[in-house]
């Protein structure tokens, strides 16, 4: 089912998953992919016919906890990894003009 | 201070007898770190005056009378640990500037009973990668051979237990992550049952498979570690809440009448024969001690690479969309727009594994292939599961090779990546099933290279596990074997 993936659907892929790609990834990724899935293809010989999907360990319903603020404002502490800040907020290049 | 001698537990008894105190103990690791690392490239961060200073405060508690199995202990964490105040890098470019601002719930329960952090080990960026060869930070070199791979992802810590610069490591294990490098590097590793060990804090690969776990010379040693790091903790929503349980007391439980079995598809073609040969000499150690060996089928044993390499893919790509050079990581310098600045630090920050990953993620998830791939992959994901449920009901663990094949050589998969996923064929079944998994040294190749022999148990038994193997080590003196001392008489 994936016998191709070409350089435009390779750019798709990158777009999606927000990596800009060099030449040189262009040029040889389609190879490596070819194998991999090459080797993920042979799922689909497997008859699964009525068996369900195992998305974890164990299929235990996922905990709730109540909707309460659990921790304190940290906020000026996370602000000091961040590239560039300004005020409390994250800056990144403009979007509306 | 002789390091190469010690178990946790005769440190143990020297901390609180005042024999040495763990400021002592931390400078003596601290400098044979200092003397090895260059060549191993284990650590990629150490920080002795923050080491020191906790294990002073370990002293002080001590002095006290205070204090648990592992106050004063010098522990190395792999770099996917966040630690407060501590560069926490995960192996990545896209983390080389990253200085925690808070404790994983694992540092937070070794830092609680006292331990102390002896550094931040070198490993695969995100984990992903058998060899080590993916790191930022550059290679670790394999202990026995530096020409050799360390295996990974949790190669520094490996190394770094092997060559005696730490007691103890904390390691995590995705798809073999802790059994594979401690099979390359000669030394014990546990990985235990998923949701056991919480992953607060513990930099996300694949949130369904990964779970953290510990590296050590021996068994014993494991067992006297790991009550520090299982515990229930609410924020992580996949922690199991279950009793306290002692590991050390039942270590030295008998073999007898204890049933192996030996999965059909670990000992067929593509095990090289003196794998074959180590395991099978450790087969005979077991049936001397008692054991009963019995044949078992995991009849969809050789579709667990292709399910991980659907699964692990489709989480990480989910993962690491966090990394966006916005809030913390790595930022580009040029770029225009705002989508140009998150492609192009994403395209910076990523090495070449990762980026292939997402990107196999991506496409694994896309609009047309969910249901053919991903849906797909947790189906059979169910029948690898089932197969190990069914093979417990007729024994009580199983055994087999951890790897193929001893410690490859550096450059020896090529540039097709699959070579290099097929060599987990035997320690990605036990991620996808959820079970706790260790491997043991068993011997040595003709190169001077370890064996591992792997252990996986049905879920919660990790300290039958540890007894299973304590046994064997009490039979053996592989785990006592240090690189670069030549074989003992």
């Amino acid at each position: 089912m994936s016998d191709s993936l070409n350089e435009s659907s390779l750019r798709h892929l990158a777009r999606l998953a927000c990596i800009e790609l060099s030449a040189g990834e262009l040029d040889h990724l389609p190879a490596q992919f070819h194998s991999i899935l090459g080797l993920i293809d042979r799922l689909q010989q497997v008859d699964t016919q009525g068996v369900k999907p195992l998305a974890q360990s164990f299929d235990l319903p996922l905990r709730l906890r109540e909707d309460e603020i659990t921790t304190r404002d940290q906020r000026a502490r996370f602000q000091s990894l961040a590239p560039e800040v300004a005020d409390g907020l994250y800056l990144v290049p403009r979007v509306i003009e | 201070m002789n390091l190469d001698e010690f178990s946790l537990r005769t440190l143990c008894a020297g901390l609180r007898e005042r024999t040495f105190s763990s400021e002592e103990l931390t400078q003596a690791y601290l400098q044979r770190i200092e003397q090895h690392n260059a060549r191993l490239g284990c650590f990629i961060t150490v920080d002795p005056e923050r080491s020191l200073s906790q294990a002073r405060a370990a002293d002080a508690r001590l002095a006290r009378g205070e204090g648990g199995p592992l106050t004063g202990i010098p522990v190395a964490h792999k770099d996917i640990f966040c630690a407060e105040g501590w560069l926490t890098t995960c192996g990545s470019r896209m983390l080389s500037n990253f200085v925690s601002p808070y404790d994983a719930h694992v540092i937070q329960c070794f830092n609680e009973a006292g331990a102390v952090i002896l550094g931040k080990t070198n490993m695969d960026e995100f984990a992903m990668g058998s060899s080590n060869e993916t790191s930022f930070y550059g290679p670790v070199h394999n202990p026995w051979q530096p020409a050799h791979v360390p295996g990974g992802s949790s190669g520094g810590s490996a190394a770094a237990v092997a060559a005696r610069l730490a007691p103890l490591a904390t390691a995590t294990d995705t798809g073999g992550s802790i059994r594979q490098p401690a099979a390359f590097c000669g030394i014990s590793g546990i990985k235990p049952t998923y949701g056991r060990v919480s992953r607060y804090g513990m930099i996300a690969f694949a949130s369904s498979l990964d779970q953290g776990g510990l590296m050590a010379p021996s068994a014993a040693d494991l067992a006297w570690g790991l009550g520090t790091l299982v515990g229930f903790d609410e924020r992580d929503a996949t922690s199991v809440a279950r009793p306290a349980e002692d590991f050390n007391a039942p270590l030295d439980s008998s073999l007898e009448g204890l049933r192996i079995g030996l999965p059909r598809q670990y000992f067929g073609a593509g095990v090289d024969p003196e794998v074959a040969r180590a395991l099978e000499e450790a087969l005979r150690v077991y049936e001397s001690r008692g054991a009963r060996l019995v044949e078992v089928d995991l009849p969809h044993s050789d579709l667990s690479v292709p399910v991980y390499y659907v699964l692990a893919p489709a989480e990480a790509s989910s993962n690491l969309s966090r990394y966006d050079g916005v809030r913390y990581g790595w930022r580009a310098q040029q770029y225009g727009d705002l989508n140009e600045m998150i492609a192009r630090s994403r395209a910076e920050g990523f090495g070449a594994e990762v980026k292939r990953r997402i990107l196999i993620g991506a496409y694994v998830l896309s609009q047309g292939y969910y249901d053919a791939y991903y849906l797909q992959a947790q189906r059979v994901r169910r029948l690898i599961q089932q197969d190990f449920l069914q093979a417990f009901e007729q024994c009580d663990v199983l055994m087999g090779p951890t790897t193929p094949s001893t410690a490859f050589r550096f450059g020896d998969k090529g540039s097709d990546p699959v070579q290099m996923y097929l060599s987990d064929i035997f320690t990605i079944g036990v991620n996808l099933a959820g079970l706790p998994g260790m491997s043991i040294p068993a011997g040595f190749d003709g190169q001077g290279l370890p064996v591992g022999l792997q252990l996986i148990g049905p879920h919660f038994s990790e300290a039958r596990l540890l007894a299973i193997a304590h046994g064997y080590q009490q039979a053996t003196d592989w785990h006592a074997r240090v690189p670069g001392q030549g074989e003992k008489a």
